[in-house]
């Protein structure tokens, strides 16, 4: 019977230093990393950068894996810390690099169109917390069940249940503003 | 459920682009290399043991023969002779002599994975007794998709089928270096032989436009004036895009950049009063029987080895994404260990690196403590630290706080990203022009093509009195950092301008070929504020002028009807032209001025009377002009280049006329295909 090796058995391994492990699990999430950032960073050249420190730092933190929750719950909350890091830095006076990198990633023309909508995006979300904000991008982006996401940002399910709850509120209440 | 609530869900569950495949596999590779330096100091007893013994090709040995492959001019050019080249590599080996059992220290070559055969690890299965046996990863198969789908991607070495962990520990004990060669995880080693496919941006390089030089009737423009140019750049990047099979942008071909890539043999001035010698002569010219070419050779001083300058050297260093790239940081890596064979002992480098954000790798260390430099050199793919200043003005902040009486230089290393700190062109021009005053030069060495951006990096060198290098192979690396060392690093004079006078009575038209982008204006020449080019020591610049001698068929413009000029003189006159040359001292504000007539007395009569010098530099600027589309060159081509150039390789000592000669091949074949996207 033909089987795929499970995450968190790949991950054990790449922790007692199976490269070939490692490898494998990079392979098989980068992608999925690199969405994650680009749905919270907005422009590829900062997701790019967000993808490459979490693989790293993969190296680094692997050891702390536990194996009781899923890997990717685990990742995940890797990323978002990442993203939220880099965020953070942002504020703090890299603001010239930002922009450039985002005029720089428009001239892509392949996704110059994605990157209006994104804006958009960007933008109503920027209106709430960080909380909703990265709870939307899960929940809506990711397409995750609340019990994943709460799992994922440390929190209740039903704080996510409330958040989303919130989310909309605050939508029907800024369409209604415009009105 | 609101209209807003249901577009933003849309919007966000929609399809992102897909992840770049070069970014994927830069991510990747620095995270195996954390990987594989988190796990180094658990298996490096292991290690010590089982590399050299082993049959498997990474003994000392074949470490030696891969190093001595890749510091290799050519294929062919390698000989005995090459002494200077080889106890070059005699020091640089004993300078990684304590590594020589690290091979890691050169980044290892991709070799192909044989498919899943992974003796070892089959007999540490059936060793521990495991019967169900996982394999066959559904990812393999997403990978070779996704090779198939991206034809320029290298496919990744397949993932190897997992073991249960209970072999793991059988295998790990004994298996694992035996498996070495074939999981090799590292990045190619970029070398002139075996040139590693990897993923290219395509056509997002930048250069500055410009058209050929125009000719000139010396009865109305009688004055040429030009800066020298030691930049060499624009060879190095033909040979990179020749070397994938495509002929160079017409752009990126600076014709002058070709002629001085080569060295010549010129007469050298005795002592660092005069710190340089001009050479004239005029032969006819290969691609034109009614014009001749005159030749104006310069030879910088070089300075007896007791006598070099002191240097501190500040290597501000693009550490991001795209540096990972194995014709990039990796290659940097090998061409930095070159150059610490070539310093003097007592000579400090910093590194300082960028990426988004700066951090000082490496503080000012003298080139005798090899070891930590070594160290800091290994760490740098890591994306050093966080030190919040701006990378440019951090470097020269170590280089004005470490100043010796030398060479002063911050050295950039980037392949386009110009994110230093300051992010406005003009801003940075003139940040580095202000601290060129302070006596901090600045250099550029390029890496890699898609993104490269030629027309900022020759801007910032030319204003920070330093040069431009590109640096494709560790061959060119060994050029610009090793056997030029002396003229990259130690200017013997600066602002060296050329102005040349035509005698009417004498010659009819002149062309200046190349250095369009170093014209001045003539009154430029004697003004003290202009700068221009340096001269590095034992550097040769060499200029070609074509010329139609008055009476010739080979005039391109006709007399104007209405000008009354005298009538030309029956007889042509003997003095052709004046050329005279401005130099300051490195120290000095103030200019001297050389200058020497030239006569029929420096013509011969064919070309084969040249010297080899004259006709080889006569054959390059054919071919570089023919790149260029060859306005002015006839029915001449490649293949008269080749000839031309065959005739004329001299001793070479380098093996750079021989490798010319390839490119020549090379660039015959690729004009036959379609040209890539620009």
């Amino acid at each position: 019977m033909r089987m795929s090796t499970g995450d968190n058995e790949l991950a054990g391994w790449a922790a007692a230093g199976d490269a070939d492990a490692f490898r494998a699990l990079l392979e098989r999430h980068y992608d999925g990393i690199f969405r994650l950032a680009f749905r919270f960073t907005g422009n590829r050249a900062d997701a790019e950068d967000v993808a490459q420190d979490v693989c790293v730092l993969l190296a680094d933190r692997l050891g702390a894996f536990r194996g009781d929750a899923k890997f990717t719950t685990w990742l995940y909350r890797i990323v978002i810390n990442a993203c939220r890091d880099r965020a953070r830095r942002r504020a703090t006076g890299q603001r010239a690099t930002a922009d450039f990198a985002a005029v720089e990633d428009l001239r892509r023309a392949a996704d110059a169109e994605r990157g209006e909508q994104l804006a958009w995006v960007r933008d109503m979300l920027s209106r709430f917390t960080e909380d909703i904000r990265e709870t939307a991008i899960l929940v809506l982006g990711e397409q995750l069940s609340h019990g994943e996401v709460a799992m994922i940002l440390g929190v209740r399910e039903s704080t996510i249940s409330w958040r989303m709850h919130e989310l909309r509120k605050g939508l029907k209440q800024m369409a209604d503003d415009d009105r | 459920m609101t209209d807003d609530f249901k577009r933003l869900k849309e919007t966000l569950r929609r399809d992102l682009p897909p992840p770049d495949a070069y970014a994927r596999r830069a991510a990747l590779t620095a995270a195996m290399a954390r990987f594989e330096e988190n796990n180094a100091s658990a298996s490096q007893g292991i290690a010590a043991e089982a590399r050299p013994s082993s049959s498997d090709g990474t003994g000392p040995s074949s470490i030696w023969s891969r190093i001595m492959n890749a510091m290799k001019p050519t294929r062919s050019g390698w000989t005995p002779a090459l002494a200077g080249g080889a106890s070059l590599a005699v020091l640089m080996i004993a300078v990684v002599s304590t590594s020589v059992m690290r091979p890691d220290l050169f980044e290892r070559r991709v070799s192909v994975p044989p498919p899943l055969e992974k003796p070892a690890r089959v007999d540490a299965d059936e060793a521990a007794g495991t019967a169900a046996k996982p394999e066959a990863l559904p990812e393999e198969n997403r990978v070779a998709r996704a090779a198939k789908s991206d034809p320029v991607t290298q496919p990744a070495p397949p993932s190897p089928a997992p073991m249960p962990s209970a072999a793991q520990d059988a295998m790990r004990s004994f298996g694992r270096f035996a498996l070495q060669p074939g999981t090799v995880l590292g990045y190619a080693a970029p070398d002139a032989e075996a040139p590693a496919p990897t993923y290219r941006d395509q056509g997002r390089d930048r250069f500055e436009a410009f058209d050929a030089n125009p000719v000139k009737v010396v009865a109305e423009a009688p004055v040429s004036t030009f800066s020298i140019d030691v930049d060499t750049a624009s060879y190095a990047f033909m040979r990179a895009r020749l070397n994938q099979g495509v002929l160079p942008p017409a752009d990126s071909v600076r014709v002058e950049e070709f002629i001085n890539y080569f060295p010549y043999d010129y007469a050298a001035p005795d002592s660092a009063d005069t710190p340089f010698k001009a050479n004239v002569s005029i032969m006819p010219t290969p691609w034109n029987d009614a014009t001749k070419l005159m030749r104006i050779g310069i030879k910088g001083y070089m300075p007896p080895a007791s006598e070099t300058a002191r240097a501190n050297l500040v290597f501000l260093i693009d550490t991001s994404g795209s540096m990972q790239a194995p014709d990039k940081l990796p290659l940097l890596r090998n061409a930095f260990r070159l150059l610490l064979t070539s310093l003097h002992p007592d000579d400090t480098v910093a590194i300082v690196t960028y990426a988004g954000s700066a951090g000082t790798a490496l503080e000012p260390t003298k080139v005798s403590e090899q070891a930590k430099i070594l160290a800091a050199l290994d760490k740098l793919s890591a994306g050093g630290s966080t030190a919040g200043a701006e990378g440019i003005r951090q470097a020269y902040a170590l280089a004005e706080a470490h100043k010796v009486d030398g060479t002063n230089r911050v050295i950039l290393a980037t392949d386009g990203d110009f994110n230093v700190g300051i992010a406005d062109t003009e801003t940075l021009k003139d940040f580095v022009a202000r601290k060129r005053e302070t006596g901090v030069s600045l250099s550029v060495l390029g890496f890699g093509a898609g993104n490269y951006n030629d027309a900022l990096m020759q801007a910032l060198a030319q204003n920070g009195n330093g040069n431009a290098a590109y640096i494709d192979t560790l061959t060119e690396a060994r050029k610009v950092l090793v056997d030029d060392v002396a003229a990259t690093l130690q200017i013997i004079a600066k602002a060296v301008k050329i102005q040349v006078e035509f005698n009417p009575a004498a010659i009819a038209e002149y062309r200046l070929i190349g250095y369009e982008t170093r014209v001045l204006e003539r009154e430029d020449f004697n003004n003290d504020k202009v700068d221009a080019g340096e001269i590095g020591a034992g550097h040769t610049v060499t200029a070609l002028y074509e010329i139609t001698p008055i009476g010739s068929k080979g005039r391109l413009i006709d007399d104007l009807r209405y000008e009354s000029s005298g009538k030309p003189p029956a007889e042509p006159a003997n003095e052709i032209a004046f050329v005279k040359i401005r130099y300051k001292q490195p120290d000095s504000d103030k200019s001297t001025l050389i200058t020497i007539p030239v006569t029929r007395a420096d013509e011969v009569a064919s070309i084969e009377a040249a010297d080899a010098d004259a006709r080889f530099a006569a054959a390059v600027a054919g071919f570089g002009q023919v790149l260029k589309g060859g306005r002015y060159t006839g029915a001449w081509s490649i293949d008269d280049a080749i000839a031309l150039a065959e005739g004329a390789r001299g001793a070479d000592r380098f093996g750079y006329r021989n490798e010319f000669l390839n490119l020549a091949r090379l660039a015959k074949s690729a004009q036959a295909m379609a040209p890539l996207r620009e």
